[in-house]
């Protein structure tokens, strides 16, 4: 299921709408993925606030949010743009790749809700195909 | 058997109290219909699903997604025995529609998707997390029939 070039049109002409509001994004989805998937919560033993847009939600989202706009830059070769970022998850942070689904779930729930009239189903399907690959290529270093 | 909080139980009754069948079981089912394009192959005699123009503007497609959330009805009223709630429909789904089960999680994810678009805010975390909990175990009823 690879990205067409109006998959990655769609894709860049979108996040010139959402990049605005990474960072609420960020917060919204993760907050949610832990609350609707606590085992999510298992990363993140070593915060101290878990709760719904906390501090170190907060702060994570916008992380993850930062790496998504790389990948956007980089959506015409997302394994070889993303060498270094799935060294980390895999030698590092370790996190099991059915995880990365469920944050792009959730991702796609709140642009769902903040973006209603945008996020239509042309949109729905290039941002899942997007965020399919990009998850990957973020495992394509695991084994 | 699913245990079900007081406040999930509140949750869902809200969701179903002000849900409109209409809008968004039409929309949940093409959108389904356009995300993951392989579910159409159940589609066969439902006229026009050339784009994603046409299947939104398909009125046969529009009348099923509003049959198919109106199927979650006998959930809502079988809260604490869904699974036998949903025998037959499984049966049906498995020995004559011939669905592959792994269709009603594409599904139900559509349907959590337009749900938030409609509500936006209001769709809190903790509402979506007993949503999704109640779609969970509807979609293993469904297949439970399955063999």
């Amino acid at each position: 299921m690879s990205l067409t070039t109006k998959d990655k049109n769609t894709v860049k002409t979108f996040w010139g709408k959402m990049s605005g509001q990474a960072e609420e994004i960020g917060c919204d989805a993760l907050s949610r993925m832990l609350v609707v998937y606590p085992q999510t919560k298992t990363y993140f033993s070593h915060w101290k606030d878990l709760s719904p847009g906390s501090a170190p939600v907060r702060k994570h989202g916008k992380t993850v949010m930062t790496g998504i706009g790389e990948a956007v830059g980089k959506i015409d070769n997302l394994v070889g743009g993303l060498i270094t970022l799935s060294e980390l998850h895999a030698f590092q942070l370790r996190v099991d790749p059915a995880n990365f689904k469920i944050l792009s779930h959730n991702i796609l729930v709140v642009l769902a809700g903040m973006f209603p009239n945008d996020f239509t189903p042309e949109v729905h399907v290039a941002m899942d195909k997007f965020l399919s690959a990009l998850a990957l290529a973020l495992s394509d270093k695991y084994r | 058997m699913v245990e079900w909080t007081d406040q999930e139980r509140t949750l869902i009754a809200n969701i179903f109290a002000n849900l409109d069948y209409e809008d968004i079981g039409s929309k949940a089912l093409a959108r389904c219909l356009i995300v993951y394009p392989w579910t159409q192959r159940y589609f066969g005699g439902f006229g026009n699903l050339y784009n994603a123009d046409a299947i939104m503007n398909n009125p046969m497609i529009s009348a099923h997604g509003v049959k198919i959330l109106h199927g979650l009805d006998r959930a809502v009223k079988n809260m604490d025995d869904i699974k036998n709630a949903y025998a037959t429909l499984s049966e049906l789904h498995s020995e004559k529609l011939h669905v592959d089960p792994d269709n009603f999680r594409l599904l139900s994810d559509c349907l959590s998707i337009v749900i938030a678009s409609k509500m936006g805010y209001d769709f809190t975390p903790d509402l979506q997390a007993a949503w999704q909990k109640f779609l969970t175990v509807v979609v293993f009823a469904l297949g439970r029939q399955y063999h």
